[in-house]
């Protein structure tokens, strides 16, 4: 079994829910250690952004939502998915390249998108998702279904004119959207610090009249805790909200990346803010984990990684024959996207 | 004169590095062109060589980019941006399409806009359908922009070099597989020049014409090579520039060949070959033709990631053999 029910909740609240934000973590990072790899031993195609150093953010953001709620996700986009309760045999699949896959093949790592847990897609175009989540909040308000759309960007999407457009559209209409800024530091090799001329990135919801909070993105819990509010600002029609949570990338920004922009000494710094080791510390004050449980989740992580792996590898390999009938939708179809 | 076998990054660089030491006018700017050295290497130690002023590391902002490239260059300045890969050329368009493709035409010739746009292009690195795109074809249907692709270092480094000193934004395709391989031309030291707008004749068959661009050039030459073996010969042209198009080289070819082939990696739908084969339809050569055209393109679908499908996806040198036997064999 290798899908995870989305749980939410607080992640310190019972043993049961910080079992459940430890395991995703976990599988988040053995996933990413699984897929580093197999492209390290030839085995998948392409490039891949890995967000190992990142859990806590997607973990804590995605145990805030319910399944029906929306995210939109990025390049960095596995731990996203992964906490939103994609299948990792499906994700590992399409990886490989297989008919199996959730893209049958045809996306790769950057354009994973999962209907059912809410997931409208990775995407290979910096700041791409922002306005599409402000559209699924739109159609959420518009069809009163009341849930909650959540995009996902880096620091470097800040720049780009589609956050900003986007975010004066969800002020503007009172949207229940989140957009969840993952500052890691850096967009690819150019530094916060160079790229920005503010203090913090959450201040730039200010000029849109979007309330703006920065966070320590290695905390889960805090995370969670930040996600809460403004998924119950959100659903009481107070509109959007701007968290900035910090955080790191550990890896290379892809496949290609010499880290000549950065030092050994600050990846060292931030190894020790491991998001993981953090909150094992916290369960374990808090008695809320034992240290054998502790050993229990990991290992649980890992057969579940080991397990996708095996058996995302016997799927067949995608078959070119259906990429014509690929491009467009059937009119006559009954189906009904949700 | 020296025999130097150098990758299309290296020609490139060294156009770029040439630029910025004839002209103090000449500034690169784009993301991750500075200490990385750009997202396939291209700008390299550029930045330690001629400094974070004119080799401008930017945020993620294509728009912000190339308007302030286009305000610099009606400055007096003479910007190259670099677009990491063509795909997000998209983010830009407002500004390569309504304002640089216009200003010179639209003010009455009061101002001009000398800018070239380099990005990455093409498919074949698994990067999938937003980051594999052959976009050329749009700007070729937009009055005002040059369009460049160079097919080998050697063309890469002297069309560079025009497309710099040209007082009009040039929009300058570099296909990405292409950047790492070693050329078959040696590439000259120092500064020369290829014309934008004239057509390169590679070799020369009796048997069938086949015009290519970018990428598809070498895998022409390949198949040309291949058939060679089987005594059937081509021609192959590179056209070098899409806008402005030299046909001249192409009509004379058919000529005497009789027969045409074109061949692009875009899709074929509403693609830049079709207006060569548009011209041939129209103009001189078309009473010389034996046989119905042979047109070869990307399949009208998405880049896809998976590596069988990705190939199947675009012309390979398999499918440029088998159709040139095919019209050589059947339209005698
Ligand atoms: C429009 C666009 N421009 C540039 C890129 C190339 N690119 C991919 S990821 C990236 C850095 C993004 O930085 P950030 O938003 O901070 O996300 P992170 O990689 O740090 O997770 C860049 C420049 C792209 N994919 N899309
Ligand atoms: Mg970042």
């Amino acid at each position: 079994m290798t899908t995870a029910v989305l749980k939410t909740g607080d992640p310190l609240a019972s043993q049961e829910n910080a079992r459940y934000a430890l395991l995703t973590m976990s599988r988040i990072r053995k996933l990413e250690e699984a897929v580093e790899d197999l492209f390290g031993r030839g085995m998948m195609h392409g490039t891949m952004h890995l967000s190992i150093g990142q859990e806590a953010t997607a973990t804590g953001v995605c145990m805030a939502l319910e399944v029906s709620d929306q995210i939109t996700s990025t390049h960095r986009g596995h731990g996203h998915c992964v906490a939103k309760g994609a299948d990792l045999t499906s994700m590992i699949a399409e990886l490989l390249g297989k008919e199996s896959g959730y893209c049958h093949g045809r996306g790769g790592s950057m354009h994973i998108a999962d209907v059912a847990t809410g997931n409208l897609g990775a995407n290979g175009i910096v700041g791409g998702g922002i306005p599409i989540a402000i559209g699924a909040a739109l159609a959420s308000k518009m069809l009163n279904r009341g849930t909650v759309a959540v995009s996902f960007f880096g620091d470097g999407a800040m720049n780009e004119g589609a956050f900003h457009e986007a975010a004066n559209l969800a002020a503007i209409w009172k949207l229940p959207v989140i957009l969840v800024c993952e500052n890691n530091g850096y967009g690819m090799s150019s530094s916060t610090d160079l790229a920005f001329a503010i203090n913090t990135l959450a201040e730039r919801g200010l000029g849109y009249g979007i309330p703006g909070f920065t966070v320590d993105g290695n905390d889960v819990a805090a995370v969670y805790e930040a996600t809460r509010i403004a998924v119950a600002r959100a659903k009481a029609g107070e509109g959007p909200t701007l968290l900035e949570f910090v955080t790191y990338r550990w890896k290379g920004h892809s496949r290609s990346d010499k880290n000549l922009y950065r030092t050994k000494e600050e990846i060292d710094e931030w190894k020790k803010k491991d998001p993981i080791l953090f909150f094992e510390h916290l369960v374990r004050d808090k008695n809320l984990l034992s240290d054998v449980e502790i050993a229990e989740v990991h290992a649980e992580a890992t057969a579940q990684v080991i397990h996708a792996v095996n058996e995302a590898m016997k799927g067949v390999p995608a078959d070119p024959a259906g990429l014509l009938a690929a491009v467009f939708k059937d009119l006559d179809s009954k189906e009904v996207s949700s | 004169m020296s025999e130097r076998m150098l990758t299309m990054s290296e020609a490139l660089r060294e156009a770029m590095a040439i630029a910025m030491e004839e002209r103090p006018e000449v500034f690169i700017l784009g993301e991750d062109i500075g200490i990385y050295g750009g997202a396939f290497g291209v700008t390299g130690d550029l930045y330690h060589r001629f400094g974070s002023e004119r080799v401008r590391d930017t945020p993620i902002s294509e728009l912000g980019i190339v308007g302030a490239a286009v305000g610099a260059a009606l400055s007096g300045m003479r910007p190259i941006v670099e677009i990491q890969f063509s795909d997000f050329t998209a983010q830009a368009m407002d500004q390569i399409v309504n304002q640089a493709a216009k200003i010179h035409f639209m003010v009455g010739g009061g101002l001009h806009v000398p800018l070239v746009l380099r990005a990455a292009a093409g498919s074949g690195t698994g990067a999938a359908a937003q980051h594999s795109q052959s976009l050329e074809g749009w700007f070729a249907n937009v009055p005002g922009l040059k369009v460049v692709i160079p097919s080998s270092p050697y063309e890469a480094k002297g069309l560079l070099l025009s497309a710099i000193d040209d007082p009009n934004p040039v929009i300058f395709m570099e296909h990405k597989l292409l950047y790492k391989i070693p050329g078959r031309e040696a590439v000259p030291e120092g500064a020369y020049r290829i014309p934008l707008g004239v057509s390169r004749v590679l070799r020369e068959g009796q048997d069938l014409t086949v015009v290519a661009t970018g990428i598809m050039v070498s895998r022409a030459m390949a198949a040309a090579d291949q058939l060679e073996k089987e005594g059937v010969f081509l021609t192959v042209i590179d056209p070098r520039t899409i806008s402005p198009l030299d046909m001249g080289p192409i009509y004379a070819s058919i000529e005497k060949t009789g027969r045409l082939m074109v061949v692009q990696e875009a899709p074929e739908h509403g693609g830049f070959l079709n207006e060569v084969i548009a011209k041939v339809a129209t103009g001189p050569a078309l009473g010389y033709l034996l046989a119905p055209v042979v047109r070869l393109a990307g399949m009208n679908i998405p880049i896809p990631y998976a590596p069988q499908l990705e190939k199947a996806a675009v012309p390979q040198v398999e499918d440029i053999v088998s159709r040139a036997r095919e019209v050589v064999a059947n339209w005698r």
